[in-house]
């Protein structure tokens, strides 16, 4: 029997539950919403599936949960964390020929509670770390202002990031904060957190659910929407989150290695790529991408995104449904989301003032260089 | 004002480790110890078990200068918890001899730090554990 090649792999069926700052709704009953969605979606049922990839963030249920709430067949079990990761770890396990099907699914709800509702990862503890009075804006702040000082980078550009994707997730109604534009005086006027970031260079917490299908060339023509294909992936990771000084020179071009192999793997090259759904846990992290991952030469993405070219209607769209920023940050699941966004706007299913016309290639990433990972996939409507 | 110059209550204080304790008993003499590669001469901080660069162990304790640069650093205003006083200035500190750690400095207007000035350590008694913070030398 022939295995099939990651360009025999497609994503089937996407689909994001309600997303808001909080959900009461417990997350095994959020994420059978996002299955039951996603799988009248790929006009499927459980006897369908054969491989299983799930999180939930508070309840901690797992992929043996959700294979028993499937009726307990015999299932491949996925165990990378959802999004890019989990991705390609299902994209191995049908190319291996462990299974043709897989429903992968993340929920967050029940996290933020209490006076403060900090999210827990948002806080890390270490000897090192936390006596500093650090938190994770802060971590992503020493990465910024070493760019800043070398590269003249200006606190502007910054803004315009944050007020570009803010923007989109205001005219998205299925975004947190939808029905609310933000500018770059938005950005700069609100109340300093760590300097550079103003509170909106900085993604506030929510919660909600996501899952995708995952299934073959072969099977995705016998099931219901556009399959999408996964053109190349690559995780990349450099220790332990938290817990080294961050530091520019060793991580400010994270990300570039795993990019590099996608382009190299996939034959294309920046240039290619039509739609940018990047990891925009703070605004500077995606001038940072623009520059590792090649569509910029270093110190140059401040000016290239001052110059309106990652808004919507700009040469290079980036978080076109309003990312961590805007559409949602739920702990579990955004990383996942990334992916969704990049097939929703292949297949031309976002809203139409967020569609870009005629994409063919959608790159996605995960994570970022203050927490030492940062993972990296490119979609495409053609394998 | 006290840029964090005096201890407040409650700050979350390290507990030092068997791998981390040469450190922290380092500070509470007045030293800034770092582990170093006995074979490739590497600094190595955070504390770990070998050399990143080479895998040997043990690693030696050394005394460092305590002299360095402003790598990086952020002015916090929204502190993480009620015990810091904002704004205060956390940073990644370029000592001398190669090698980095986060520290806050202290004793300046936040308002005029800046990446690349000089900095010499001192030691902050935080009751059970010393602190290592740096501060601005001409
Ligand atoms: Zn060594």
């Amino acid at each position: 029997m022939a295995l099939p090649s990651l360009s025999d792999v497609a994503i089937v069926a996407v689909h994001n539950t309600r997303q808001a700052r909080q959900i009461d709704e417990p997350e095994d009953s959020l994420m059978l919403g996002a299955f039951r969605a996603v799988m009248v979606e790929a006009g499927i049922g459980p006897a369908d599936i054969d491989g299983i990839s799930a999180h939930g963030w508070t309840s901690g249920i797992n992929g043996s949960d959700v294979i028993a709430w499937l009726g307990g067949h015999p299932c491949w079990n996925g165990v990378h964390y959802p999004g890019i990761a989990s991705v390609m770890e299902a994209a191995g396990a049908i190319m291996a020929g462990q299974c043709h099907t897989v429903l992968m699914g993340a929920a967050q709800s029940g996290a933020h509670r209490g006076r403060t509702h900090t999210a827990p990862w948002t806080r890390p503890e270490n000897e090192f770390v936390a006596c500093w009075g650090m938190f994770t804006p802060a971590h992503f702040a020493l990465i910024a202002r070493r760019h800043m000082a070398l590269y003249g980078t200006p606190v502007e550009a910054l803004a315009e990031v944050a007020a570009a994707i803010r923007s989109n997730g205001a005219v998205n109604p299925e975004a947190v904060f939808f029905g609310k534009p933000v500018t770059r005086e938005d950005v700069l006027n609100s109340r300093m957190i760590a300097d550079p970031f103003h509170l909106l260079d900085c993604a506030m917490t929510s919660e909600g659910g996501s899952a995708i299908v995952m299934t073959t060339r072969e099977r995705a023509r016998d099931m219901g929407g556009e399959p999408i294909y996964i053109l190349a992936g690559a995780l990349e990771r450099m220790g332990q989150a938290y817990v080294e000084p961050p530091l520019w020179d060793r991580f400010g071009m994270m990300g570039a290695r795993a990019a590099a192999g996608c382009f190299e793997r996939a034959g294309l090259t920046p240039k290619d790529v039509d739609v940018c759904e990047f990891y925009d846990p703070f605004s500077f992290e995606i001038i940072r991408q623009l520059e590792a991952y090649g569509f910029c030469q270093p110190g140059e993405a401040a000016g290239f995104v001052l110059d309106g070219n990652i808004r919507i209607d700009g040469s290079l769209p980036v978080a076109t449904n309003g990312g961590l920023m805007s559409f949602s940050h739920a702990g579990a699941v955004q990383n996942l989301q990334k992916v969704i966004a990049g097939v929703q706007q292949l297949r031309g299913l976002l809203p139409p003032q967020l569609t870009v016309k005629g994409a063919e290639v959608a790159m996605i990433s995960n994570n970022g260089s203050g927490a030492v990972t940062c993972d990296v996939m490119l979609l495409g409507k053609t394998a | 004002m006290s840029y964090v110059s005096a201890p407040a209550e409650g700050r979350p204080l390290p507990v030092p480790t068997e791998l981390s304790a040469p450190h922290w008993d380092g500070a509470r003499e007045g030293r800034l110890m770092v582990q170093q590669c006995p074979v490739c001469e590497a600094y190595v901080f955070i504390p770990r078990r070998a050399c990143p660069q080479c895998l040997a162990e043990p690693l030696e304790w050394v005394e460092s200068s305590g002299k360095g640069t402003i790598y990086s650093y952020t002015i916090i205003h929204r502190p993480p918890h009620p015990a810091f006083e904002p704004p205060f200035c956390a940073a990644i500190i370029a000592l001398e001899e190669g090698w980095h750690m986060l520290s806050n400095v202290v004793g300046t207007d936040p308002a005029t730090i800046a990446v690349g000035q000089a900095v010499a350590v001192e030691f902050l008694d935080c009751g059970e554990v010393t602190l290592p913070v740096f501060r601005r030398v001409n």
